[in-house]
């Protein structure tokens, strides 16, 4: 039989294209979903830009980033976001102070140094701490590391409020984003550059911070801008527990309110809408996104300059 | 020692002939570089080489050839502790560097690396730039060089690159091709100057061309180091190494975990030619499986 029609032309093939309704559906799918997601970024940026540009017609722009009196609700109104600027640095500073060698050494010994075993455990145990309500954090901050461990343990000269302990208690929140994510780059350099490296007589502190430690630089730069931003942008910690008086921060051991903070604290339902009050909380809600903005393009430029892309 | 060698073996390697006559003359004179005696590796339970003895001699290249899973990789990378890497792998019996145990309880892993270099199978520069690749070494190791311009020069030159690169040692080794990256690999182990040089298949992932280069370059180095090669391709065994060990894996009837085992140890010559055992012979002559 195989002899028979070995010997007839076989048919001709059919190669029409035919219709793939699965692909098409599939296909509309994603790209619906890739849409949305930059309208609602879109629809986000205009509805900050909208009211801001109201705000910035009746405080000129130079009064608002330069001014260093931040006094939207008195009678003699005064609008400098300086006071607010100090604050989040500050806070954001002291945050990454603890948060950026804590989570990283914890990557680097995860990934590098720990057993499997070790690594499997540590790891969902750290991701836990970013499970933790920030508002349970800010409390943590206010009553305990400010009351007990500043003012009542180590005498210390401060109030009830203090960029350090809002810094200190942020800085705990973001060492698992840290670290995850630097740890998850640094897994991800292939073994052979670890085996090279052991190969010349390197130690595994060599290797790790000579070979894995650049090769992962721009997943550990990237998890360290997630973190900076969710410094600068985290609401509840500074609000319970860095203060509500807008004034300029000169040490770590001051109360002040960070932009994040004044927004909470304004936003209360009560500003009526259009008001310059209510423009207010936009204005810094667009600076806090340019300076996001800025952070992430830096972080962009240095990932660039510096990573060894493997 | 070395006069007799110098003046006698290393200038005298024109064929196959040759090899045996001067690998006979001298019996056992001086201690081999590196010596396994009654060698079993394990990988926890699972016994993955058993009872392997071989010594491979000062300037020689040896070959150690053999069909998938036998073991031969796993050997070489005892030699310089790679198998520490892994968790619950362990040694059994002697592996003897210069008469040192390598697995003596004193014994500081990253010094035997550092006088056992090792070439791994597929190309691994660091992510950086060509000089930093070749200078990494001596950089951890410590080394007091005059010039580390001077050493990586001579490391390249050594490894038959220098000319291709040495307009460009700041730019990235990734952007090398592969033979070139295997160069540089070797270069770099060059670098810190060892006594030895494990190859764990160099060429299996080049092109003929670039094989041949890499094989034109052991035998320049083994002038000055001892070379032991695992090689998958038998012409390379035949045409490069000077004494050849053929491995095997023979299947554990209750368990059917297959465990690495030598078969013959002699003469490249003696085992590509007339082998002594019937498995080598069958394996060398396409027969084997």
């Amino acid at each position: 039989m195989t002899s028979v029609t070995a010997r007839t032309t076989p048919p001709t093939p059919d190669l029409r294209r035919r219709p793939r309704p699965g692909d098409i559906a599939a296909r509309m799918g994603f790209r619906f979903a890739a849409g949305l997601t930059i309208a609602i970024t879109l629809g986000i940026l205009i509805a900050l830009i909208v009211p801001s540009v109201e705000f910035f017609s009746e405080v000129p722009v130079n009064e608002f980033l330069f001014g260093t009196r931040w006094a939207p609700r008195f009678a003699d109104a005064s609008f400098g976001v300086v006071p607010l600027i100090t604050a989040t640095a500050w806070t954001t500073a002291i945050a990454l102070f603890f948060a950026i060698p804590l989570g990283l050494g914890a990557a680097i010994f995860m990934s590098e140094f720990a057993h499997q075993r070790t690594r499997r455990i540590l790891k969902p145990v750290l991701e836990v701490l970013a499970g933790i309500p920030t508002v349970v954090y800010g409390y943590f901050a206010v009553q305990f590391i400010q009351a007990v461990v500043f003012r009542d343990w180590l005498k210390l000269e401060t109030g009830s409020f203090s960029v350090l302990s809002a810094g200190f208690v942020m800085g705990i929140m973001i060492i698992p984003t840290i670290a995850s994510i630097s740890e998850d780059a640094m897994s991800a350099v292939p073994n052979s550059l670890r085996q090279g490296s052991a190969a010349l007589g390197a130690t595994r502190r060599q290797t790790a911070l000579k070979v894995v430690f650049p090769a992962a630089l721009s997943g550990i730069i990237a998890a360290i801008v997630l973190g900076v931003s969710r410094a600068v942008g985290e609401t509840m910690i500074v609000a319970l527990a860095a203060g509500q008086q807008a004034r300029i921060v000169g040490g770590p051991l001051e109360a002040g309110q960070t932009m994040t903070g004044f927004i909470a604290n304004a936003a209360l339902g009560d500003s009526r809408v259009g008001s310059l009050e209510y423009n207010t909380l936009f204005a810094v809600g667009l600076l806090l996104f340019v300076i996001t903005l800025l952070i992430n393009l830096v972080s962009i430029w240095i990932v660039r300059r510096f990573r060894e892309a493997y | 020692m070395n006069d007799i060698r110098n003046t006698s073996v290393a200038p005298e390697r024109t064929g196959s002939t040759n090899t045996i006559v001067h690998a006979s003359a001298r019996p056992s004179l001086e201690v081999p570089v590196l010596d396994c005696d009654s060698v079993s590796i394990f990988y926890d339970d699972f016994r993955a080489v058993h009872d392997v003895n071989f010594a491979c001699l000062r300037n020689e290249i040896t070959a150690l050839i053999g069909p998938s899973g036998c073991g031969k990789s796993t050997v070489l990378r005892s030699f310089n502790r790679m198998n520490d890497l892994i968790e619950g792998a362990r040694v059994e019996g002697a592996i003897t560097y210069r008469g040192e145990d390598i697995y003596g309880p004193e014994v500081d892993a990253i010094e035997v690396r550092r006088r056992i270099g090792m070439v791994f199978q597929k190309p691994n520069p660091f992510p950086k730039s060509i000089y930093d690749n070749i200078a990494y070494g001596p950089r951890v190791n410590g080394m007091k060089v005059d010039s580390m311009d001077d050493l990586v020069e001579e490391a390249l030159t050594r490894a038959a690159l220098w000319d291709e690169v040495k307009d460009k040692l700041k730019q990235s080794a990734l952007g090398l091709s592969g033979g070139q990256q295997q160069r540089l690999c070797i270069a770099r182990t060059i670098a810190v100057q060892p006594e030895v040089i494990l190859m764990d298949e160099p060429c299996s992932a080049l092109d003929p061309i670039a094989t041949l280069r890499i094989e034109d370059l052991m035998q320049e180095l083994r002038n000055d180091y001892t070379i032991v090669i695992v090689t998958h391709n038998m012409q390379q065994a035949a045409r490069v190494a000077d004494k050849t060990a053929f491995f095997t894996a023979e299947a554990n009837d209750t368990t059917g975990d297959r465990t690495g085992v030598l078969v013959e140890f002699g003469d490249t010559a003696t085992i590509f030619e007339s082998p002594h055992d019937k498995r080598t012979e069958d394996y060398i002559s396409g027969r084997f499986g």
